[in-house]
C-alpha cells in the first residue's frame, strides 16, 4: 500500500537560512519533500511551512524529531493526525479554439474556477482544492490542450484550536 | 563609552568562563588579532586549523568544558570543517569562530570568502552569520548554551570584518544573563526509572552498555556506583570507554565490530540490555536484526532522536545520564536492603550469567602471537602497565586505535580521546596538545599508526613551541594498517595502495621539531623506550617498527552478526 500523503506545519522564526535548514535537513538524512509553502504568520517574526511527504509513519516520526531539532524551528504540527483542511492552488494556461471555447466556459462556470486572465485564445485559470481534485481538473482540462501549468504546495490548516 | 565588536567578542568569551583559545589568524580575523593583544586570554597557536579545532576537542573532551576555536575566513573555515564534523558525531562542545569578508562584499566570491554557515549546516549543532555587531553579546552566549545544552556538539559563530571593527555604545550593548536548562520532569523520570529497575530485577541474563553520554553528563561516579551495587557485568562502545573502570572484573571492554569475545557472546545472549548514553552506531550493532536477540532494552539518552532510531525499545528514557543513574541509586536504596540486607556488593541474582560470561572469557580472551616482531599490543600492554592505566590516551583512526581500546586498561573517565563517529586519520597529536593544556601535570600520550600521524604532523611544532610534553607512540607498520587488513580478509589481498613504506624517518623527524626521537624493532626494548620517552621532560616521539601484517582481532565482517567472529590465527583453534 502506498503512503498516505503527510503534511507537517513547521512554525520557524523568519530567518533567511531556515528554509535551507530545513530542506537541508531533508535530503541529509534522505526523506523526501513533495511539495512545500511558506509565508509569514500574524507575527511577521515567524514564518508558517507546510510540506507534504508520503514517507511511512515510522520515517515522518524521525522527521518530525529531526524537524525538531532545528535551532530555528518552534514548533511541528502533523496535521494528518487530526482534523485539517488540505489545499493546493493550480495555475493553466489553455490554447482553445473554436467550439472548444464554449464547452471549456461552461465546464468554467460549472465547477467555479476562475478565469483570470483571457486573451485571443489564450486562458488562466485559477483552480484551488484538495490534491484529488487537483489531479481531476488537470485530467478534465487535458483534453482541452494545456499550454503550463504551475501547482502550487499544500497549504493546510487544522480544523480547530488543539 | 564605546566599544569596539572585537571588545565585545572578549568580553562576551569572559563571561563564558574563556580561558583558552586554539586558533591561527588570517585577514578576516585580524582585529580580533590585534584586540587580543591587549586581552589576557591565553591563545594557542596551532599550524593548521584542522590541528586548532582538535586541540580545542581535546580540551572539552578531557575537560567537559567547552572548547574554542578562532580561525579566518575562506580556507581557515574550510580547514576547520573536519574538525567541526569530527566534534558534531562524537557530541563533543566546541564553539568556533570564523571570520567573514565584510557584510557589503558577502556573495561577492570576495577573496578568502566562502558560505562557512552553508557548508556547516549539517555538521554543527547550529551556526550563526553576525550581521549586527549589537547581537554578537546574544549570539555568544547562545552559541555556548546550545554547544553544551542537551546532547553537546560543536556550533559555529561567523563574524564578518566589518561587524568587528565597527564602535557602538556601550549603552547600546545587551549583554545576556544566565540561561537555566529546562530538565525533564522529575515525575516522568521516576515513572521510567521504576520501569527500567524492575526489568533490571527481575532480568536473569543482565548487561550494561556504556556510551560517551556518561562521559559527556559526568556521571561516571553514579554509573560506578550503580553498577557495582547491582553487580551486572558492562560493556562499552568505543566512546563509552573510560566510564568504568577497566581493571575491574565485570568489564568486558568494547563490544562490536572490533569487540572482545565475551563482549559480543555477552550482547547477543543476554535477556536485558541496559545502554545508557549509547546511540547504537553500526560499528556496535552491526548487523541490526540480530542485535541483542534475546534482550528486552532499557535505552538513556539526552538526544530523543537517538532513541528509537536503530532499535526498539522497551524502555526509553529522554534524559541526562546524571539524573536518572542518581535515581536509580537512590530507587536501589529502598528496594535492595529488602532483598540483601546491606550486603549490596552480594546482591547476585546473576552469578549464572556472570560465570557463563566468565566460561567465554577464559575461552576467548584478547590476546595474540608472540614472534621476533614486536606486536603493537603488546606495546600497550606495557604503556599500560607503565602508567598504570592513569595517562590520558589520544589515538588516531585505524588499528592502534582499536589496540589501544582492547589493550589499555582505561579506569577513569574523559582518558581515551579518540574520533569514534567520524574516524577522523590525525586527531590524535592536536588532541593530545589540547588535553595537555588543560592538564599540564598529567601524561599524555598520542597513539598513532604511521599513516595517521603523517596527517597532521605539524602540530609537533605546537608542543615544542608551547612547551606541552606530549609522548607520541608511534605503531609503525608501513601499511595503511586497517585498509590492508581489509584488503586481506575481504579483497582478495590486493593491496592498492594501502603499503605507506616512504615514511620519514620519525627520529630524525622528531629532532627536527626540536622533539626527543627513538625508535626500536626489537620487543626486548620496548619498555625501555617506552620509560625513556616518558620520562624525558619534553616531547618524545617512539617509533616503534612492529610487525608489519598483524591484524585487529576479533572482528565482526561489516553487516554479519555480532557471534560471527573472526579470532585469528591463535584463537582460530579453539573454535
Amino acid at each position: 500500500m502506498p503512503n498516505m500523503e503527510t503534511a507537517l506545519a513547521i512554525l520557524v522564526n523568519n530567518k533567511p537560512d531556515v528554509l535551507a535548514r530545513i530542506a537541508g535537513t531533508f535530503s541529509g538524512r534522505g526523506f523526501n519533500i513533495e511539495s512545500i509553502s511558506a509565508n509569514t504568520t500574524s507575527d511577521p517574526a515567524l514564518t508558517k511551512i507546510v510540506i507534504t511527504t508520503n514517507d511511512s509513519r515510522e520515517v515522518i516520526k524521525k522527521i518530525e524529531k529531526q524537524l525538531k531539532n532545528i535551532v530555528d524551528v518552534l514548533k511541528v504540527e502533523n496535521l494528518s493526525t487530526q482534523k485539517s483542511i488540505h489545499r493546493e492552488m493550480l495555475l493553466v494556461r489553455m490554447k482553445a479554439a473554436g467550439d472548444k471555447i464554449s464547452l471549456l466556459e461552461k465546464i468554467i462556470a460549472e465547477r467555479g474556477w476562475r478565469l483570470i486572465s483571457r486573451n485571443s485564445g489564450c486562458f488562466i485559470l485559477e483552480i484551488t482544492g484538495d490534491q484529488k481534485e487537483i489531479m481531476a481538473a488537470l485530467a478534465l482540462l487535458e483534453s482541452f490542450g494545456i499550454d503550463d501549468y504551475t501547482r502550487g504546495g499544500v497549504v493546510a490548516l487544522e480544523l480547530e484550536q488543539k | 563609552m564605546k566599544l569596539t565588536g572585537a571588545q565585545i567578542f572578549f568580553q562576551a568569551l569572559k563571561m563564558e568562563g574563556v580561558d583558552t583559545i586554539f586558533g591561527y589568524p588570517g585577514g578576516a580575523v585580524m582585529d580580533l588579532y590585534d584586540e587580543m593583544y591587549r586581552q589576557d586570554i591565553r591563545h594557542i597557536l596551532v599550524r593548521h586549523e584542522q590541528g586548532g579545532v582538535h586541540a580545542a576537542d581535546g580540551y572539552a573532551r578531557s575537560t567537559g568544558r567547552v572548547g574554542v576555536s578562532l580561525v579566518t575566513s575562506g580556507p581557515g573555515a574550510t580547514n576547520a570543517v573536519t574538525g567541526i564534523a569530527t566534534a558534531f558525531l562524537d557530541s563533543v562542545p566546541l564553539v568556533v569562530f570564523t571570520g567573514q569578508v565584510p557584510t557589503r562584499f558577502i556573495g561577492n566570491d570576495s577573496f578568502q570568502e566562502v558560505d562557512i554557515t552553508g557548508i556547516t549546516r549539517s555538521c554543527t549543532k547550529h551556526n550563526f552569520l553576525v550581521r549586527d555587531v549589537r547581537q554578537l553579546p546574544q549570539t555568544i552566549r547562545q552559541a555556548f548554551n546550545i554547544a553544551r545544552s542537551g546532547r553537546p556538539g560543536p556550533v559555529l559563530v561567523d563574524l564578518p570584518k566589518d561587524v568587528i571593527q565597527s564602535v557602538v555604545e556601550r549603552a547600546d550593548i545587551d549583554f545576556p544573563s544566565d540561561v537555566q536548562e529546562e530538565l525533564p520532569s522529575r515525575k516522568y523520570l521516576e515513572m521510567r526509572c521504576r520501569e527500567a529497575l524492575d526489568l533490571l530485577l527481575k532480568a536473569e541474563k543482565p548487561l550494561i552498555l556504556c556510551g560517551g553520554g556518561i562521559l559527556r553528563g559526568k556521571a561516571s561516579e553514579e554509573f560506578r556506583k550503580l553498577v557495582t551495587r547491582l553487580n551486572i557485568p558492562v560493556t562499552s562502545t568505543l566512546m563509552g570507554i573510560g566510564s568504568f573502570p577497566g581493571h575491574s572484573p565485570l568489564w568486558l571492554g568494547m563490544v562490536g565490530m572490533h569487540g572482545t569475545y565475551y563482549a559480543n557472546m555477552a550482547v547477543s545472549h543476554c535477556d536485558l540490555l541496559f545502554a545508557v548514553g549509547a546511540r547504537f552506531d553500526d560499528r556496535v550493532t552491526s548487523k541490526v536484526e540480530a542485535f541483542a536477540p534475546h534482550a528486552k532494552i532499557i535505552h538513556v539518552d539526552i538526544d530523543p532522536l537517538s532513541l528509537e532510531k536503530v532499535v526498539r525499545t522497551h524502555v526509553a528514557i529522554q534524559s541526562d545520564c546524571k539524573p536518572v543513574l542518581q535515581l536509580l541509586n537512590d530507587m536501589l536504596d529502598e528496594a535492595l536492603p529488602k532483598r540483601q540486607g546491606d550486603q549490596y556488593s552480594s546482591y547476585s541474582p546473576y552469578s549464572h550469567w556472570r560465570e557463563e560470561i566468565a566460561r567465554w572469557k577464559k575461552k576467548v580472551p584478547l590476546s595474540y602471537c608472540r614472534n621476533e616482531n614486536i606486536k603493537p599490543q603488546y606495546v600497550i600492554q606495557k604503556l599500560n602497565k607503565i602508567t598504570n592505566g592513569q595517562a590520558i590516551i589520544t589515538t588516531d583512526v585505524g588499528q592502534h586505535q582499536m589496540w589501544a581500546a582492547q589493550f589499555y586498561n582505561f579506569d577513569y573517565p574523559d582518558t581515551f580521546l579518540t574520533s569514534g563517529g567520524l574516524g577522523t586519520m590525525g586527531y590524535g597529536l592536536p588532541a593530545a596538545i589540547g588535553a595537555q593544556v588543560a592538564h599540564p601535570e598529567r601524561l599524555v600520550v598520542n597513539i598513532a599508526g604511521d599513516g595517521s600521524i603523517q596527517m597532521n604532523i605539524q602540530e609537533l611544532a605546537t608542543a615544542v613551541e608551547y612547551d606541552l610534553p606530549v609522548k607520541v607512540i608511534i605503531l609503525n607498520n608501513g601499511y595503511l594498517g586497517m585498509v590492508r587488513q581489509w584488503q586481506e580478509m575481504y579483497y582478495g589481498k590486493r593491496y592498492s595502495q594501502s603499503g605507506i613504506s616512504g615514511c620519514p624517518d620519525f627520529v630524525k623527524l622528531a629532532a627536527a621539531y626540536g622533539a626527543l626521537g627513538l625508535r626500536t624493532d626489537r620487543p626486548d626494548l620496548v619498555e625501555e623506550i617506552l620509560r625513556q620517552g616518558i620520562a624525558h621532560p619534553g616531547v618524545a616521539v617512539m617509533d616503534f617498527r612492529i610487525e608489519p601484517l598483524e591484524g585487529v582481532y576479533p572482528m565482526v565482517k561489516p553487516g554479519a552478526p555480532l557471534t560471527e567472529m573472526l579470532l585469528g590465527q591463535q584463537t582460530a583453534a579453539i573454535m
